[in-house]
């Protein structure tokens, strides 16, 4: 506890490649929850052992596909209730995943857990320049109250450039659902 | 009828067999023809020309090996195992373990298991859904009278649909295993097993007809829009308690919800919910429940009681022993880790929980599952990962019966 500014927790964890889990990278951080306006995000500070995968050539092969395809890409739920999808939408849900990241941690407190359940519907947006630009509508699970909380996503990305979420919001839920 | 694998070794061999080719009166039969030395030549043999071709091959130097000494062998085995697997088809082995089903199959199902193992699986009705669906439980048992039974319930979290999936596949485990594996016997021998594959029907339904995403029962809230019951929060037990959140200072209280739209709502009052009732009752009128498990996703957790308390519970020790043990059965066969520990430390304080009461009532053995995964997937498990992670769930089932089984009280 540090008085009149927050909690700061020391980490130290174990990250896992979703895609390869043999490849594990040991990782420490620093985490630093507001006292006050509860709406800012919580400070993040961490440090990596070692280097993360290398994902040049499959992201290039990513962005050369979309940038090939003749009319712009739409899809919705990713994956379906029985937990599947497509193969080629699995880098537009590592993709959701990774903006949605970024939205959790804007949004957590010591009493959230946010996960991404599912991608509800994405949208490729027009371009003139040379990034990719997806329309997310997704759905949040947040842990302790249990809640599916539909969240849109604006996201742009460059193979070269990431992943940057230049805009999203809460949704409202539907009362009967 | 021989056949045989020609390696020719040049050119020249292999025209040699394809001059074999053509000699129709020896009635030879190329699977594979002779095209290059690179490539294998198989060819079946009549019995009468046998002789004759081996001749052939062996004064051109040409290698050759026996792939099947006697056809007439390898057809006989084949129409017997055609005929067994139509036979099996038409029982339990047309229902597809590695998808999910609709309700109506996973009914359909349970009483394919109740006909064919009649002489150990019995189908019960232990009550009604809030839309009146039946509360279909499998009772496993060899005889006796109220023997000490084990109770075993998935899917009252609706959208957790591993969990619906994973224990019809357990259902059929229990009962084909009956007889030849030594540790179900011993138990089934000893004690019974019952099994509530489905405790949430009509949010089940739902997930499937209207929202994937529908957690809650389907009950009608007076004063209000929104529909339905977290059931996990309806049962007594430090039911509809609250929290205080030390590190804010404000009463925010996780614990369970007083609004009947939150998916965490713990209902008007404890036991509102048919469901929750009908287990209630159940377990009250059979009086010789020894263990209470129960089945949810996701995040592979292991848990014994409190959740509406962060004291330990009395056998503390021994429950966290156990579940240490289970976990370790789970991890032994994927190496799928499970985390243990008691609700309120390990994953949540929830108020009004199945196995604070179960504890509470008695029942020392009460354990809650959380299966895969960690949110990768959530609760959208790709169907890919049913049957192992059944297979895994399984294991860590067993090891807390036999514990059971070995230790009544």
């Amino acid at each position: 506890d540090i008085d009149n500014v927050g909690r700061k927790y020391h980490l130290k964890l174990v990250l896992e490649d979703i895609v390869e889990k043999d490849n594990i990278v040991n990782c420490t951080a620093e985490i630093l929850y507001h006292l006050d306006n509860t709406n800012a995000a919580p400070d993040v500070h961490f440090e990596i052992e070692g280097e993360l995968k290398n994902t040049e050539e499959q992201d290039n092969i990513f962005y050369n596909r979309i940038k090939s395809l003749k009319k712009e890409l739409a899809a919705q739920n990713i994956p379906d209730s029985h937990g599947n999808m497509p193969p080629e939408m699995e880098p537009i849900r590592l993709l959701a995943q990774a903006a949605a990241g970024y939205v959790v941690w804007q949004n957590s407190t010591e009493n959230t857990r946010y996960e991404l359940a599912q991608i509800k519907h994405v949208r490729q947006l027009k371009r003139s320049d040379d990034y990719l630009e997806f329309d997310y509508m997704v759905l949040l699970h947040e842990f302790v109250s249990q809640e599916i909380i539909p969240w849109q996503m604006t996201v742009l990305w460059h193979p070269q450039h990431g992943v940057k979420v230049t805009q999203n919001s809460r949704q409202p839920k539907h009362a009967e659902h | 009828h021989q056949v045989l694998r020609i390696k020719a070794s040049n050119e020249e061999q292999i025209q040699k067999l394809q001059l074999l080719e053509t000699l129709e009166h020896l009635q030879l039969d190329f699977w594979l023809n002779p095209s290059s030395p690179a490539l294998p030549v198989d060819v079946r043999i009549p019995f009468h020309s046998l002789q004759a071709v081996k001749v052939f091959l062996e004064s051109n130097n040409i290698k050759y090996s026996i792939l099947i000494e006697d056809l007439q062998v390898v057809l006989d085995e084949e129409k017997q195992d055609m005929a067994f697997s139509r036979q099996r088809e038409r029982s339990t082995n047309t229902f597809d373990y590695g998808t999910y089903h609709s309700l109506a199959s996973i009914y359909e199902e349970l009483d394919n298991l109740a006909q064919e193992h009649s002489s150990i699986v019995s189908k019960l009705t232990i009550g009604e859904s809030y839309e009146k669906r039946p509360l279909y439980v499998l009772k496993f048992s060899t005889g006796g009278t109220n023997r000490p039974a084990i109770w075993i319930d998935a899917g009252i979290h609706s959208r957790e649909w591993i969990t619906q999936a994973s224990a019809i596949w357990i259902a059929r485990k229990i009962a084909s295993d009956y007889g030849s594996d030594p540790s179900v016997t011993s138990l089934l021998n000893k004690m019974d097993i019952f099994l509530l594959a489905v405790t949430n029907p009509d949010g089940y339904e739902f997930t499937h007809t209207e929202n994937r995403m529908w957690r809650k029962t389907r009950s009608r809230n007076q004063g209000s829009l929104c529909i339905g019951v977290d059931p996990n929060r309806n049962w007594d037990a430090g039911f509809g308690d609250q929290f205080l959140l030390c590190s804010l200072s404000v009463l925010t209280g996780p614990g369970a919800s007083s609004n009947p739209c939150s998916d965490s709502y713990h209902g008007p009052s404890a036991n509102s919910e048919a469901e929750v009732k009908s287990v209630v009752d159940f377990i009250k009128n059979h009086g010789n429940i020894v263990a209470f498990l129960t089945l949810h996703s996701y995040s592979q957790l292991l848990m014994y009681p409190y959740g509406y308390k962060c004291t330990k519970p009395a056998d503390y020790t021994e429950l966290d022993s156990v579940g240490k043990a289970a976990a370790s059965s789970i991890h032994s066969l994927y190496g799928t880790t499970f985390k243990v520990g008691n609700i309120c430390s390990t994953i949540y304080q929830a108020s009004g929980g199945s196995i604070d009461w179960s504890y509470d009532y008695g029942i020392k053995y009460s354990f809650a599952f959380e299966l895969r995964d960690t949110g990768n997937y959530g609760f959208l498990l790709p169907a890919s990962q049913i049957i192992p992670t059944a297979e895994e769930t399984w294991l860590g089932l067993k090891t807390i019966m036999e514990h059971v089984r070995d230790n009544l009280y």
